[in-house]
């Protein structure tokens, strides 16, 4: 390197002169476009803009230059050695881009190859569609209350108003359970959730918001439309004024938000032990809207072309069962219904066979996956 | 109950263009079950007219005798001659007026008749039989019309009633009135506000003196007992044809005079009545209960012994009936009676319910005395009968009856006038409720806006004034309510468990397991096929005294024989790889629970204590979670070969459900059956109350099951399972604490620790836990390696281990020292030698 000399003519630093950078310049830009890959890239870019590069090596010579010299030779390098890197910036994007199309075309696969190593798990339909039931009313702030399926006489039947000897309880189709002794128990497989209504009264604190889904028995043999183990939605509320009227509400705001909105139910009147009056609930089909009835052209299988569908159970408590669970029946008063949920999951999703939700066949969950 | 329309007409003033279908509709909307409208006869059509039988000529020659008739059939057949028919029945002579189908007629079924040759004659049509018309069964023969019904070629149609269209009712158990042409019609002439004929206004002939000599011994098993004669019954008189049609449109198969009369009047009136053969009866007869060792063969020949709950009617001969049940053989009616006597009672409706299910006996009469008759109809019913055999069976009526009435006049109930409308929540106009309760027979006094209400004899189920409510709400209509939305106090939401047990099913099927409801039926059976010892305490379990399946009388004490089952169901149709899961209750009797749960009185509510009783009668019902796995765990496919389940997935499964609690399950080897001795895990959940550091509570099993087990159940090779407890794993679940997570770098290290085969890797995972510190991450077992260079019974663990601190990059230094701590836990704990 030469030592600084105020008098030296910049001019006569050959690598410094304008023509020699702008030469270096164009050799390098040359070297880049031609680079093919990036790895020829690479090497271009230590040849041309490396630390031995020719522009780096005068660059080093601008030090040599009189202080007057130094700005303007300085510029011209700079602006050489920034002019390459942009190039090189360039080529290089460019270069990587050719590159990466290259590499995943070779890396394409057939993405409808199948992929199921693991199985697939699935919840039982009807699991989840009393968890969609129980959740419409849980979100209108009831509370999910249970019990026993070994249930007994007494909250299954005494305290409901059946009597000992009446025909509604002989009726019921009960499953007893028989004492270690062989005689009677006094207990049962509880044949509805109504005994939770019971308990619920007697566990909470008045007023009472309460749904409870669960497992029911009725000593029917399995077939196409019966079956001995069942599932029940009872919903029950027990409050100051209540009338068949907010009965009559709850019930509109599950069906129009489990069948959809704007959907007719009709009350008929109907007898159950534990609620006076009784009635039952029809929903307007949800399927033909009433279409199909009296028109054999357009028979819908959802209501039979009946119009309407049964739904379950209903009625103002009896206020006997008030008494039987402790509540003051001259301040309180309640309803309660009960709808099947195998009757639920029939019409809604176009079940034929109740053995289809009894035997396990992995089939039959699988095709309902994690919710219904 | 069945109830032909143009019956009920009869009693009700309903309007003539009303339809069949419009009735059931309105019927419907008082409360009336309607099930389906029977259009009878409505297949049948064309030239059905009288014809009168003019000639016989018996033909011979065939297998068996045949007649050929010329049936005299007016004009209908266009040309005024005989008709030409061949008729196989010989229950009719020349002269007898027939039934005879024409050619173009339709008969039910849609049986069409055309001339035809048959016998080497043309028939020109069919002489009908009762079955043939669907009138009734009845295979005797054709049916001979009675003189005076018309002239020949006279319709059929219209003469015998082939066309009628019958209501079947099913009727609930509140409204026993409504068994009866009588109690519908009523129903009928509310809901269309129209009048009503009662057919109980029969006027009472004769005097209460002089019948048969009668006593009741207790008011409380019969409340009113009525018994009237005749004399001089022709025992071959025929029932009238109307009386059978009806009948059998009722459902009841019409079978002499003087049975077709007590069923008659039942099916009209409700009230059931029994006809003895006078003569045969012993000496007064007396209402009471039976005594013990007392014996009765009924009608249907079958001895039966007495319950001292059973009301029997009795004679000097003893027993000669079961009240309201079912008759004696010694005294019945038969082809020779000719003098009878009607009985008409009003029996206790639970001493009725009892015997008829003692006795397994249910009948038109104990369905209706259990729902209770009406309370004052008897003399009338009674009296109708004997009416009706006067009438047709030339019988002569006795003057005197006997009628003990030993009735309690009935308290009347005290309501508010407005109390419909608070029930229902609509605005009634001023008045409704007294029109209403006087429509449906009750007596009601007003003072104000109280009303005293005295409900009639033949409504027994109005006991309260939420029935009386019911009567008005359901005769203004229940469309009439109207629909005002829930307002539920703010709600808590699902409870901890109820979320948790979602959040199992949803953890088990995201890991591919499928869910299964499967019934809770037993038997011991299937305990032996898990290979159950004798004392296990799985075989206490629940009895039922009425199993669905003799084989199958208990409940489940564990979900896996349900699981078994469905999956070898599943396996059989062609599913090998199959994994399943259930959530579900057992049924653990307690142990000296007592024999008999109690039951506390219905008239307040019960006691805690009482309470406590019927808690304590009940079993154990824990919420249980099982899993069952068979086939490969990982399917084959493309991408290489599938995996076999293993013992470890059914851990792993278990594992599953104690993540989605929130609770950590830890496996120990264990021996239980129906799983593999050297295969099984016991699981426990670390508790709270020892901060994790004790062994914790066991929640159940998991591995491989027992070679004999898959043999006994028919299972795949290599079949595992699992059950936990998932009651006890919510209550092991603890509020998470966020963990502070630290920035700083990770420094791991990599140990191999050779131990004795019998040596856990549990526990020498635990002792490295414990001797590396606080500044452990993690522990990862890696490689589990035996052979030669470990040596014979040994085996050499590798564990990952991952250092971290949450304030500084650990040194070297550190990392290593809390390594050498760790292995040296190991080592003191385990005897685990560092691999060199």
């Amino acid at each position: 390197m030469s030592a600084p000399n105020d008098s030296y003519d910049p001019v006569e630093v050959t690598p410094l002169h304008p023509d020699e950078v702008a030469r270096m310049r164009d050799e390098a830009l040359a070297a880049i476009a031609a680079a093919s890959s990036l790895e020829e890239l690479k090497e271009v870019r230590i040849a041309y803009a490396g630390d031995r590069s020719p522009l780096a090596l005068a660059n080093r010579e601008i030090g040599s230059l009189p202080p007057s010299a130094r700005a303007e030779a300085g510029q011209r390098v700079g602006g050489a050695r920034r002019e390459i890197s942009e190039a090189l910036k360039e080529r290089g994007a460019v270069l990587e881009e050719e590159r990466d199309n290259r590499v995943l075309v070779e890396e394409a696969v057939d993405v409808t190859l199948g992929w199921d190593r693991r199985p697939r798990g699935a919840r039982h339909p009807l699991t989840t569609i009393a968890e969609r039931m129980t959740d419409i009313f849980v979100n209108m702030g009831f509370e999910v209350a249970e019990g026993p399926e070994v249930e007994a006489e007494w909250y299954n039947f005494d305290a409901l108003n059946f009597l000992p000897d009446h025909p509604a309880r002989t009726m019921q189709d009960t499953f007893f359970v028989e004492a270690p002794s062989g005689g009677e128990s006094g207990l049962v497989l509880r044949t509805h959730t109504s005994p939770v209504q019971v308990r619920a009264l007697l566990d909470r604190p008045l007023p009472v918001y309460v749904v409870a889904p669960g497992k029911t028995f009725r000593t029917d043999e399995l077939d196409a439309t019966h079956t001995p183990v069942f599932h029940q939605l009872e919903g029950m509320v027990v409050d100051e004024n209540i009338t068949m009227a907010h009965l009559r509400g709850a019930i509109d705001a599950f069906v129009h938000s489990m069948f959809g909105a704007g959907l007719r139910t009709r009350f008929r009147p109907y007898y159950f032990p534990f609620t006076e009056p009784s009635g039952e609930v029809d929903l307007e089909c949800f399927v033909c809207r009433g279409e199909s009835v009296g028109n054999p052209d357009a028979p819908c299988r959802t209501c039979g072309s009946e119009g309407w569908i049964e739904l379950g159970g209903c009625g103002m408590i009896n206020p006997r069962v008030l008494v039987a669970a402790g509540v003051d029946t001259e301040r309180y008063s309640g309803w309660a219904f009960g709808i099947g949920v195998e009757r639920t999951l029939m019409f809604a999703h176009g079940v034929r066979d109740m053995r289809d939700m009894v035997e396990g066949d992995v089939r039959f969950a699988s095709a309902f996956g994690m919710e219904v | 109950m069945r109830v032909p329309v143009s019956w009920l007409r009869e009693y009700v003033d309903l309007p003539a263009e009303l339809t069949a279908r419009d009735l059931a509709a309105g019927l419907i909307s008082v409360g009336l079950e309607v099930e389906t409208v029977d259009e009878i006869g409505a297949d049948i059509t064309g030239p059905i007219v009288l014809g009168r039988v003019r000639e016989i000529e018996e033909l011979t020659g065939f297998k068996k005798p045949i007649r050929y008739c010329r049936v005299d059939v007016g004009a209908a057949n266009g040309t005024g001659e005989p008709q030409g028919i061949v008729c196989g029945a010989r229950n009719f002579s020349e002269g007898d007026p027939v039934v005879v189908a024409l050619p173009g007629a339709t008969l039910p079924g849609g049986f069409a008749i055309s001339a035809r040759t048959t016998y080497g004659r043309v028939s020109e049509g069919m002489i009908c039989s009762a079955t043939e018309l669907g009138l009734w069964e009845d295979h005797t023969g054709i049916v001979v019309l009675p003189e005076g019904l018309g002239e020949p070629g006279a319709d059929i149609h219209d003469l015998l009633g082939l066309r009628e269209d019958v209501l079947d009712i099913a009727v609930t158990p509140d409204r026993g009135y409504t068994l009866s042409i009588r109690g519908v019609a009523r129903e009928a002439a509310a809901t269309y506000g129209v009048s009503f004929h009662d057919p109980a206004d029969v006027p009472v002939s004769g005097t209460a003196e002089g019948g048969y000599p009668a006593t009741v011994a207790d008011p409380a098993i019969c409340s009113r007992y009525v018994l009237r004669g005749v004399t001089g019954f022709d025992p071959d008189a025929e029932s009238p044809l109307w009386m059978k049609r009806r009948l059998a449109q009722t459902g009841v198969r019409p079978i002499s005079l003087a049975v077709d009369v007590t069923n008659y009047v039942l099916m009209e009136l409700g009230q059931p009545l029994h006809a003895w053969d006078r003569d045969k009866l012993r000496g007064p007869i007396e209402v009471r209960l039976a005594h013990s060792g007392e014996q009765l063969e009924t009608l249907d020949h079958v001895k039966r012994s007495l319950d001292p709950d059973d009301i029997l009617i009795t004679d000097e001969s003893g027993p000669i009936n079961i009240a309201g049940v079912m008759g004696g053989a010694t005294t019945e009616i038969d082809p020779t009676s000719t003098n009878v006597i009607i009985e008409a009672a009003h029996f206790s409706e639970t001493h009725i319910a009892r015997a008829s299910r003692r006795h397994q006996l249910s009948s038109e009469s104990s369905r209706r005395f259990e729902r209770g008759v009406d309370s004052e109809l008897q003399l009338a019913a009674a009296t109708r009968a004997v009416n009706l055999l006067a009438e047709f069976g030339g019988a002569g009526v006795e003057e005197g009856y006997t009628h003990i009435d030993l009735s309690v006049a009935r308290e009347p109930i005290t309501i508010d006038e407005r109390l419909p409308a608070r029930v229902s929540g609509v605005d009634y106009p001023a008045g409704t409720t007294v029109r209403r309760l006087r429509e449906v027979g009750c007596a009601v006094e007003e003072a104000g806006q109280t009303l005293w209400v005295t409900p009639p004899s033949w409504r027994p189920d109005i006991t309260d004034p939420n029935d009386l409510a019911e009567e008005v709400i359901r005769l203004e209509g229940y469309g009439e309510i109207p629909s005002i939305p829930p307002r539920a106090p703010a709600g808590r939401g699902l409870t901890s468990g109820q979320r948790i047990r979602r959040a199992v099913g949803r953890g088990l099927a995201g890991a591919g397991f499928i869910e299964t409801l499967s019934y809770p039926f037993v038997g011991e059976g299937h305990f032996d096929g898990l290979r159950l010892g004798p004392d296990d305490e799985r075989r206490r379990a629940v009895r039922l005294t009425n199993p669905l399946n003799d084989d199958e009388p208990l409940l489940r004490t564990t979900l896996l024989p349900g699981l078994l089952r469905t999956l070898v169901r599943n396996v059989g149709r062609g599913f090998n790889d199959v994994a399943l899961f259930e959530i579900g209750l057992v049924y653990l009797p307690k142990e000296g629970a007592p024999e008999y749960a109690p039951m506390p009185p219905v008239d307040r509510g019960p006691t805690p204590e009482e309470r406590a009783n019927l808690e304590e009668a009940l079993p154990e019902q824990p919420r249980r979670v099982a899993a069952v796995l068979a086939g490969n765990r990982e399917l084959s496919g493309w991408w290489g070969k599938g995996r076999q389940a293993t013992w470890a997935d059914a851990i792993e499964a278990a594992r599953e459900v104690g993540r989605a609690a929130g609770a950590e399950l830890r496996p120990r080897p264990a021996d239980d059956s129906p799983w593999h001795p050297g295969r099984c895990a016991a699981l426990y959940v670390v508790n709270n109350s020892d901060g994790g550091s004790g062994a914790g509570t066991l929640v159940g099993h998991a591995g491989e099951l027992h070679p004999r087990v898959i043999g006994s159940y028919g299972l795949p090779a290599r079949t595992v399972a699992m059950e936990v407890e998932l009651d006890v794993i919510e209550a092991a679940r603890t509020t998470v604490r966020a963990p502070e997570i630290s920035g700083y770098p990770v420094a791991a290290q990599d140990v191999a620790l050779v131990v004795d085969n019998s040596v856990l890797a549990a526990d020498v995972e635990e002792a490295l836990r414990s001797g590396a510190g606080d500044l452990l991450e993690s522990v990862r077992l890696f490689d589990v390696y035996t052979g030669e260079q470990v040596g014979e019974g040994r085996k050499s663990l590798a564990y990952n281990l991952r250092f971290r601190a949450g304030d500084r990059t650990l040194t070297a230094e550190e990392t290593t020292v809390a390594r050498d701590a760790a292995v040296a836990a190991a080592a003191s704990r385990t005897g685990a030698v560092l691999r060199g």
